[in-house]
């Protein structure tokens, strides 16, 4: 049995006044879907005084089409909303095939998009209970001073483990939040930062408001391949989106390839564009670009031992899951999983 | 302290319960409703599983005062339903699980058996691979999953008037089929 520590819980109806009972409270913490919060705060990783639920406030839910055709979704849209969602299927088909990934039904259920991006990040040493923690020693996260992933490390490398992140990453998405002080937008390529205890610009009293993805390109294609333990309900052990956007003969024009769940920060594999440009899928040359690609992630992938699943382990997967990946999106399928 | 309101079952229940309590716990503790179970208590298991606005969740992640004007549907609320509708006995899922002996310790049941009852008020011809995906998130340690699926389809049988003969349920399943 894991009890909650002792919070007040508040349920606005509205954004200003969820806002305002953020900023009127020095520790109030925001609660979504609460399918990360909950089990974190359960673990006695926070204990704010007081908790405010968004569950109410039906203006942060809904997929929207702009008149530009790009796509706006509510912070509190929940992930089986927007994997089963026409309009995300055609337009952004990487975020679709993460969020149905995500954990399991129940979960994606409860679980929003915006909790989803904003979700803690993950260490075995991290995502545990207050005695097991004190057990084993805490650690720089929480409550403690060491790192025990690497030893004598002066950062906290834990896994970002978000699965819309990187996705929304190739699709190039804008985050839009709100607080007392006003609105502002990030580019969610600008959002992170390789911090492990806490691994986004956000205050703790902004809100979340929605996430914006620009229409894609005609030839547009995107997948997402995502290792885990256990296909029906785990975190991703590495998780790989792919963009690739077709020209009008059917050649890459721009390629895109964000991995995730091995370090703190999702990572975007560099000079991919170079390798993959110009190529026609179905081509043996396309074959050839695709294996280098692979290779080229291979070299710039280094798992730590931060989540459970071995890190070399993990590491070859790297190219297997992005070889797979890229050859789904070309063929306009995925996600890339195991049952 | 909060003084709010639920709606379990059909009924409005008065609760007066802490804020940091989960509905799991309310369910439990306060209205006596243990036929949720409470498993790993962080969401892993789905022995806690309750039905929100139709929907199946994990009552030990949910925020008791959150769920206040959603109607929850728990294990206890099947077979009272189902006699309101005009049937006889448990309700036909709980009757299956008990034909097809697809339990053990049965501390999985409740669970499986309100995410088995929401995938059929959406999907009332379930192929396997429907059942698995909409029981991907209720574990059980007992019984392999095998008469849980056999369980599903025993009680689509049931409904649909198929013969229950287990084996050739694909086949069965396909001839009626309109359009799929
Ligand atoms: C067993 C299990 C398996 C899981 N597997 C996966 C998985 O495979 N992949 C994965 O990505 N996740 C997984 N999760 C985590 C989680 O279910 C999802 O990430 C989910 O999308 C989180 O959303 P939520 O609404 O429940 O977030 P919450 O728990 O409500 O919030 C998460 C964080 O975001 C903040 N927050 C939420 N909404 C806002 C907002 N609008 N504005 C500002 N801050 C906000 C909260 O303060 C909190 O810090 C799993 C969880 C469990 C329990
Ligand atoms: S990476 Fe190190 S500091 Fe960070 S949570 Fe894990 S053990 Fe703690
Ligand atoms: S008790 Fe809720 S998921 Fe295990
Ligand atoms: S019957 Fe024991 S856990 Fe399923």
């Amino acid at each position: 049995m894991l009890r909650l520590p002792k919070f007040e819980l508040c349920t606005p109806t509205t954004l200003a006044h969820a806002v305002a009972l953020l900023a009127e409270s020095p520790d109030a913490l925001i609660v979504a879907g609460g399918t990360d919060l909950v089990p974190n705060m359960k673990h006695e990783l926070f204990t704010p005084s007081r908790v405010v639920s968004l569950a109410q406030v039906s203006e942060l839910r809904g997929i929207r089409r702009g008149a530009d055709g790009s796509l706006a979704i509510g912070a509190m849209t929940s992930l089986a909303e927007v994997a089963a969602s026409a309009l995300v299927r055609a337009q952004a088909p990487a975020l679709a095939q993460a969020c149905s990934l995500v954990a399991g039904p129940q979960l994606r259920t409860m679980g929003t998009l915006g909790g989803n991006v904003l979700l803690d990040t993950r260490c075995q040493w991290y995502n545990q209970t207050y005695f097991w923690r004190q057990a084993l020693g805490f650690c720089m996260k929480k409550d403690g001073e060491v790192c025990h992933v690497v030893k004598g490390g002066k950062n906290c490398v834990a896994a970002a483990s978000n699965d819309s992140a990187p996705a929304l990453m190739t699709l190039g998405a804008t985050l839009e939040f709100a607080s007392l002080r006003g609105r502002r937008a990030i580019a969610i390529d600008d959002f992170w930062v390789a911090d492990g205890i806490c691994n986004k610009r956000v205050e703790r009293d902004e809100v979340l408001v929605s996430v914006h993805v620009p229409k894609a390109p005609e030839g547009h294609r995107g997948a997402y391949g995502k290792l885990r333990d256990r296909g029906s309900i785990d975190f991703p052990l590495l998780g790989v989106a792919v963009r690739l956007d077709l020209d009008a003969q059917g050649a890459v024009e721009h390629a895109d390839v964000v991995v995730t769940a091995l370090a703190a920060q999702p990572k975007r594999i560099a000079k991919l564009d170079a390798v993959l440009h110009g190529q026609r899928p179905g081509s043996s040359d396309f074959e050839v670009a695709v294996a280098e690609a692979a290779a080229l992630a291979h070299r710039q992938c280094k798992p730590l031992p931060n989540i459970p699943g071995d890190a070399e382990y993990r590491r070859d997967m790297v190219p297997v899951y992005v070889k797979r990946t890229l050859l789904a999106a070309a063929r306009g399928e995925g996600p890339v999983h195991h049952v | 302290m909060g003084e709010y309101q639920l709606e379990i079952n059909g009924d409005s229940h008065d609760v007066s319960a802490p804020d940091h309590w989960t509905l799991l716990e309310v369910l439990r503790y306060r209205l006596g409703l243990t036929g949720s179970k409470q498993g790993c208590d962080k969401g892993d298991c789905g022995a806690c599983t309750v039905l929100v606005d139709g929907q199946p969740v994990l009552a030990c992640l949910t925020l008791a005062r959150a769920s206040e004007g959603r109607a929850i549907t728990t294990i206890e609320g099947l077979m009272p339903a189902h006699l309101r509708a005009g049937g006889t006995g448990a309700d036909p899922l709980q009757q299956a699980f008990d034909r097809c002996g697809a339990l053990q310790c049965g501390f999985c049941q409740s669970g499986m058996i309100l995410s088995a009852r929401a995938l059929l008020e959406r999907c009332p011809r379930p192929s396997r691979e429907d059942m698995r995906d909409a029981l991907s998130g209720n574990l059980c340690r007992c019984t392999g999953y095998t008469q849980i699926f056999e369980a599903i389809e025993s009680a689509v049988a049931e409904k649909l008037h198929l013969q229950p003969n287990l084996r050739s349920w694909e086949a069965q399943r396909a001839a009626q089929e309109p359009s799929r």
